[in-house]
């Protein structure tokens, strides 16, 4: 089977879990915003937790299957249609050949995610499919998805009507609380600066995209102005720009960095942050780093979990 | 290891900065580059990678793995603590003076040197001075970062030493070589940049299609070549 693309969308690319093992060498690791939405539909289609997926910004584009497949879209809500038809955001779906998947408006969040069961053929690029617009390389050819583009995939028999539990989908909130650890330069913060951290609201604003959100909040000031040598920095990590003012690194982040690194995104709440946009707003709770691993573990129950139900499921219908 | 490190610090749940200091130094940059290297090289259960820079190295974990072989409920970067410990204790810095010089060919006229002129002026040198002074030396690849290949070497002789442009250029060409301060770097690709542009190289510093993907690595020594 294959995906071909009808309609360019605003920004879409093949992305998976990430390119690891290359940072040394400056290669951003890329991979999904929101790498809980991948992994539950890549759970729910039957695919390896890594196999690319589509991911989407509105607007989206259009998409045509070219024989019967089986598909599913989550992460952000943008009102899937097949051939006209709203569908659900966690389902495994059935299309025919000709059948086209549209979305008809934002309804929440800023990426959604397209998987097909079987998965999406595309060669490796360091070990991942994840697309590096920067390098033009990863992906489809290295470059974001445009009509016409066809996408190759391996059919595979699956069921239809599987469905993610709501427990199961991040708790997703236009006004998200997210849980933060202590970074590297936390103690750098004046004391002020430290509770402000955690006691006031900061807005994401316009200038804001895979690489980083940058944050409009009050200004933070700290202790030493001295400089810091570059040092590594991670997907989730909140650094202290000269302005007092903060960013927080995504997906696109460059793999090393010269400002202090306050804090950090615990890895389970990184969902939340993906699926916010411009103009929104979050606060950040200060967790121990025993609690954040907790937080993960949690999550990974809740697929395994999944993963049982499915194969229970699939073991009676196929 | 003759260096000790300061401190070993989390970054997150999945990743420890190991400190060897705050400077830019040979000696704290062989520590690091040689940590990672060993790393890579033994890697213990649950493992990533491990990300030198300028004096310090991060290493990368996935604490599912690291958690299974923990008897209680603690942390599993406690546990990769002592394991980065006793891989340092078990390293030894490698002897970086015996590497091969790599040289690096590149075209120091004011047409591929966007700020020679600027440069040369504000030292009260010729364009040819600040050619010939910067050819001469000897650089040391620190770190890769920014951008995919991007070497940040370190040496530039004091009297070429320049801060970095107060109006970063949105389009860096490809190729560029350039000083911030006592740094140099080529950028691989076309990129936004504020580092002083005085050569450009058709050399490949970012290779696409190797694996390694970068031309040059940590330690490594660069001398430029004027064409």
């Amino acid at each position: 089977m294959s995906i071909i693309v009808r309609k360019a969308g605003i920004l879409n690319t093949v992305q998976d879990l990430g390119r690891y093992g290359y940072q040394k060498y400056g290669v951003n690791p890329n991979g999904a915003m929101d790498r809980w939405a991948v992994r539950i539909l890549n759970c729910l289609l039957g695919n390896a937790a890594d196999s690319p997926v589509i991911e989407m910004h509105f607007p989206a584009g259009e998409f045509e299957f070219d024989r019967d497949s089986i598909f599913a879209v989550g992460g952000a809500d943008f009102g899937p249609r097949l051939s006209g038809t709203a569908i659900s955001n966690w389902t495994s779906h059935s299309a025919g050949a000709g059948d086209t998947l549209t979305f008809s408006g934002k309804h929440f969040g800023e990426r959604a995610y397209l998987s097909v069961s079987g998965g999406i053929s595309l060669g490796l690029w360091l070990g991942s499919t994840s697309t590096n617009l920067g390098a033009k390389a990863g992906g489809y050819h290295g470059r974001r998805l445009g009509a016409g583009d066809q996408l190759e995939g391996i059919s595979s028999d699956w069921p239809v009507g599987l469905t993610a539990g709501r427990s199961m989908i991040p708790r997703y909130s236009s006004s998200p609380v997210v849980r933060i650890t202590k970074g590297p330069e936390f103690d750098i913060l004046t004391g002020i600066s430290a509770s402000s951290l955690i006691s006031e609201a900061f807005a994401i604003s316009t200038d804001s995209n895979r690489m980083g959100f940058r944050m409009r909040g009050p200004e933070l000031f700290r202790y030493s102005s001295s400089e810091m040598i570059s040092s590594a920095t991670t997907f989730g990590t909140i650094q202290l720009l000269p302005n007092g003012q903060l960013i927080i690194l995504m997906a696109d982040h460059q793999t090393a960095g010269g400002y202090p690194r306050i804090a950090n995104v615990v890895e389970a709440d990184l969902p939340l942050l993906a699926q916010i946009g411009p103009g929104k707003g979050v606060r950040f709770e200060l967790v121990d780093h025993l609690r954040a691993e907790h937080l993960l573990i949690d999550l990974e129950r809740e697929l395994a979990f999944l993963r049982t139900g499915i194969r229970l499921k699939t073991a009676t219908k196929l | 290891m003759q260096v000790k490190p300061q401190r070993i610090t989390p970054l997150s749940e999945s990743a420890v900065v190991v400190e060897f200091g705050n400077q830019i130094s040979v000696e704290l940059n062989s520590a690091a580059t040689a940590l990672a290297d060993h790393l890579d090289a033994a890697p213990f259960p649950g493992f990533v990678e491990a990300v030198p820079a300028y004096a310090s190295t991060t290493v990368y974990f996935d604490p599912l793995v690291v958690r299974r072989s923990l008897e209680a409920d603690q942390p599993s970067l406690d546990r990769v603590i002592t394991l980065v410990n006793a891989a340092i204790t078990e390293c030894s810095e490698k002897e970086d003076s015996k590497r091969d010089v790599v040289e690096i060919p590149a075209d120091f006229s004011v047409s591929a040197g966007l700020d020679l002129q600027y440069l040369a002026e504000s030292h009260s040198l010729s364009t040819d001075e600040v050619v010939s002074i910067f050819t001469t030396a000897i650089y040391r690849v620190y770190m890769i970062g920014f951008l995919p290949g991007f070497a940040y070497m370190g040496g530039v002789d004091a009297r070429i030493q320049t801060a970095r442009r107060e109006q970063p250029r949105s389009n860096v060409p490809k190729g560029s070589v350039g000083i911030a301060g006592a740094q140099t770097g080529i950028y691989p690709l076309e990129s936004p940049g504020g580092w002083q542009i005085i050569g450009r190289t058709d050399d490949e510093m970012f290779l696409r299609d190797a694996d390694p993907p970068s031309r040059l690595r940590p330690g490594d020594r660069v001398r430029f070549v004027a064409i």
